[in-house]
């Protein structure tokens, strides 16, 4: 029932500086592919040739790991007059590996992130050798703005994947209530605040418009307005955010009779990029709020307010503790009482 | 308000707390006056249940007047004497129309937690770990009853506290794992452990017409207690279990075998000492001896009735003597609300007085000395507490 896969945008907006320099080249590019509705998650590969591209990057760290393995004593004597073999052959494996693992273009960001972690372990290597008497300080300076310049690169490009990804969810529940009541509760804006855990509020501004006020990760408030994008009584809504908004979002929601009369099948779906992409994401897992998860607590929330028309909450009840709910495990009840608070 | 909390293994202690409130529009708050120690208060007692937090306030046997009510509590009203069936239902969802309360899809706010461990989640139960939703319990002086309209029955003034008690829990156990048994005249039901579910199961069976009842368990007291209502007793500590069953059926085996102990069976030996090792090293969580052995007894074509508790992973399960002999498994939380009602109605009428099973009556002060006689089973099969003496 609960499905969340994080995609890649189709297409990436990557303006490497060396290329936008020089003579406009016309750039072959591949067709970018349709934009669809996403039914079944998938990934997709932009290929970009150039100098920063993850390609680029990856033929980088062979390079440089083939010369860690090749010349390990040479480079070591240029560098601190010392035979490091062993240390540098480590890091040469070490580049080589993320090398092969950017040229494979899959889960690229983790080895961009591999790379940076690598440049990390480098200047810190350095900062080390600095101190040795031996050691020559310009080539050391040298080879530390080199390492300084490529971690750069590295970080951007770690960054630029992070940011093209989207998250999509799709959830279910079966409530014992019929469409109609469902789809009439849900096309009550207002009451969605009461069900969805992170909305604020929703304020009509329009017949097809509303503005959306949500909390985001940490607390942060934000913004967007929305617009209906589709419409069939009891059976369907669907909406996107307006162009400019903050966060770029859509999604629908589906109602259907159960079979045998079994009350309402809710089925939603939503599509959404996250602030500062899948790094967004994993903060917010890290605080509790994977997207799916959500998504799944608030259905949860709406069936008991359909079928009970309340939420039940242990918040407040007494316990041998400080607190009637517990910090550890009753996360779910204690922002219920938020709900209900507002 | 005076209310009995874990705090840890083998650690409760009756500390202060603050009076429960009105949380929710369906919540009711009950002024306790009996509430008892529950057999699967033993597993939160023995640590063995996850997701227990220092200072839950435990019990889910309890009863009392109503002191207050919510604002869509209709049929409940202040002043009633009402005895509160363990687990929390809304009577809205399909799990609840269906009387499959202890499915309720609405009263567990930690749902979550128990779809990770169990895939569904049951409903939400007083005083039982955060799996179930980490509601405050009825050992105390007062506790909030949420949707008191489906939760708490109105009891008849006739009877006193001790006859209908428990409605909540032990008696509609003991009587569902008997009623899955499917009865039929001749039939031969045997019961493993012979605590307070294993005797109502027991008793529950012969009401139910079974022609023989066969009790198993190693403690005297039980066994005794268990030959009263009408059970032939075996000590497995005595004799061979399988072959005590195959004897006093000529061959055939039980009908309908109930596993009444649960995760934490106590098995001679070998056995015993493999299933510890297992749940000390996390191997397993539950150690599942006298489901084992009723498999391997029941007759071809029998029934299998769980009323024990299980909360997460076994070893050794007898598959293949479960598929060869076309066992039917019945299990589950009891749907308490479906047979407080009935159950009353055999209280009123003589039929049998719940009552028999007390063996020790405590005040809730007396709560750590209730759990630890209950703990050692020596002579110690119900303990009640009164929690304003």
């Amino acid at each position: 029932m609960a499905t969340e896969t994080i995609e890649l945008k189709p297409e990436r907006r990557r303006e490497p500086a060396l290329e936008s320099a020089g003579p406009a080249v016309q750039r072959r590019q591949p067709p970018t592919p349709p934009r669809q509705r996403n039914r079944e998650p998938r990934t997709v590969r932009p290929q970009i040739a150039g100098p920063l591209s993850d390609a680029g990057l990856g033929w980088f760290s062979i390079g440089l790991g083939a010369a860690g393995l090749l010349f390990p004593r040479a480079i070591s004597r240029w560098l601190v007059r010392r035979d490091h073999r062993r240390l540098l052959r480590a890091v040469g494996a070490r580049e080589l590996a993320s090398g092969i693992g950017l040229l494979s273009g899959r889960q690229t960001a983790a080895w961009l992130w591999s790379r940076v972690a690598g440049d990390a372990m480098d200047l810190l290597l350095l900062g080390a050798a600095s101190q040795s008497r031996r050691a020559s300080a310009g080539r050391i300076a040298a080879t530390t703005a080199v390492v300084a310049a490529a971690a750069a690169v590295d970080v951007m490009s770690a960054v630029q994947e992070e940011a093209g990804r989207r998250v999509h969810v799709r959830q279910s529940i079966t409530t014992n209530v019929s469409p109609e009541a469902a789809y009439d509760f849900w096309r009550d804006l207002a009451n969605i605040p009461r069900f969805m855990r992170h909305i604020r509020s929703v304020t009509p501004t329009g017949p097809r418009h509303s503005h959306w006020v949500a909390t985001g990760v940490a607390g942060i408030r934000i913004e967007w307005d929305a617009e209906l994008t589709e419409e069939q009584p009891n059976r369907l809504i669907a909406w996107r955010t307006l162009p400019g908004a903050r966060i770029r979002s859509s999604g629908r929601v589906e109602f259907e009779r159960a079979p045998d009369d079994r009350g309402a099948v809710v089925r939603v779906e939503m599509e959404y990029e996250p602030p500062l992409g899948s790094l967004g994401v994993t903060a917010a897992r890290l605080l509790g709020r994977e997207p799916a998860q959500q998504l799944h607590e608030d259905l949860r929330r709406l069936k008991q307010l359909l079928e009970t028309g309340e939420i039940i909450t242990t918040q407040g009840q007494p316990a041998g503790r400080p607190s009637g709910a517990s910090w550890k495990y009753d996360s779910a009840a204690r922002d219920d009482q938020t709900v209900a608070d507002r | 308000m005076k209310a009995n909390c874990w705090y840890g293994k083998k650690k409760v202690e009756v500390v202060e707390v603050a009076e429960p409130r009105i949380l929710n529009r369906h919540d009711a708050i009950v002024r306790i006056t009996a509430t008892a120690i529950c057999g699967s208060d033993l597993h939160l007692y023995d640590g063995v249940v996850p997701t227990m937090e220092r200072g839950d306030i435990l019990g889910h046997e309890f009863m009392g007047e109503v002191v207050e009510v919510g604002p869509e509590v209709k049929k409940t009203k202040v002043g009633d004497r009402v005895v509160v069936a363990f687990p929390i239902s809304c009577g809205h969802c399909f799990s609840c129309q269906h009387e499959a309360f202890s499915h309720c899809e609405n009263s567990n706010p930690n749902a979550w937690i128990a779809e990770k461990m169990l895939g569904h989640s049951p409903a939400g139960i007083f005083g039982y770990s955060h799996m179930t939703g980490g509601f405050a319990g009825g050992q105390a002086q007062y506790a909030r009853v949420p949707f008191a309209d489906v939760g708490a029955l109105k009891v008849p003034d006739g009877l006193r506290d001790e006859q209908v008690l428990f409605l909540s829990d032990i008696f509609p156990t003991g009587y569902m794992a008997a009623e899955n048994c499917n009865i039929r005249p001749g039939d031969t039901v045997a019961v493993w452990g012979c605590g307070p579910v294993g005797q109502f199961a027991i008793r529950s069976a012969k009401l139910l017409g079974a022609e023989q009842v066969v009790a198993i368990d190693r403690v005297p007291a039980r066994l005794k207690m268990a030959k009263q209502g009408g059970a032939e007793p075996v000590n497995f500590e005595d004799s061979d279990v399988y072959d005590a069953l195959l004897d006093l059926t000529a061959g055939r085996g039980p009908d309908s075998c109930i596993d009444a102990v649960g995760m934490e069976a106590h098995a001679p030996m070998m056995i015993g000492w493999y299933d510890r090792l297992k749940q000390l090293l996390m191997l397993e969580s539950d150690r599942p001896f006298a489901l084992r052995q009723a498999i391997l007894a029941c007759r071809n074509g029998g029934i299998v009735s769980v009323p024990g508790v299980y909360t997460g992973w076994i070893d050794k399960f007898p598959a293949g003597a479960m598929m060869n002999k076309a066992l039917t498994i019945k299990t589950g939380q009891t749907h308490a609300q479906r047979y407080m009602r009935p159950l009353l109605e055999r209280v009123q009428k003589g039929q049998i007085d719940p009552s028999f099973v007390i063996t020790h009556r405590l005040r809730l002060d007396e709560a750590p000395k209730g759990y630890e006689l209950f703990s050692r089973q020596d002579g110690c099969i119900k303990v009640v507490m009164d929690p304003w003496k």
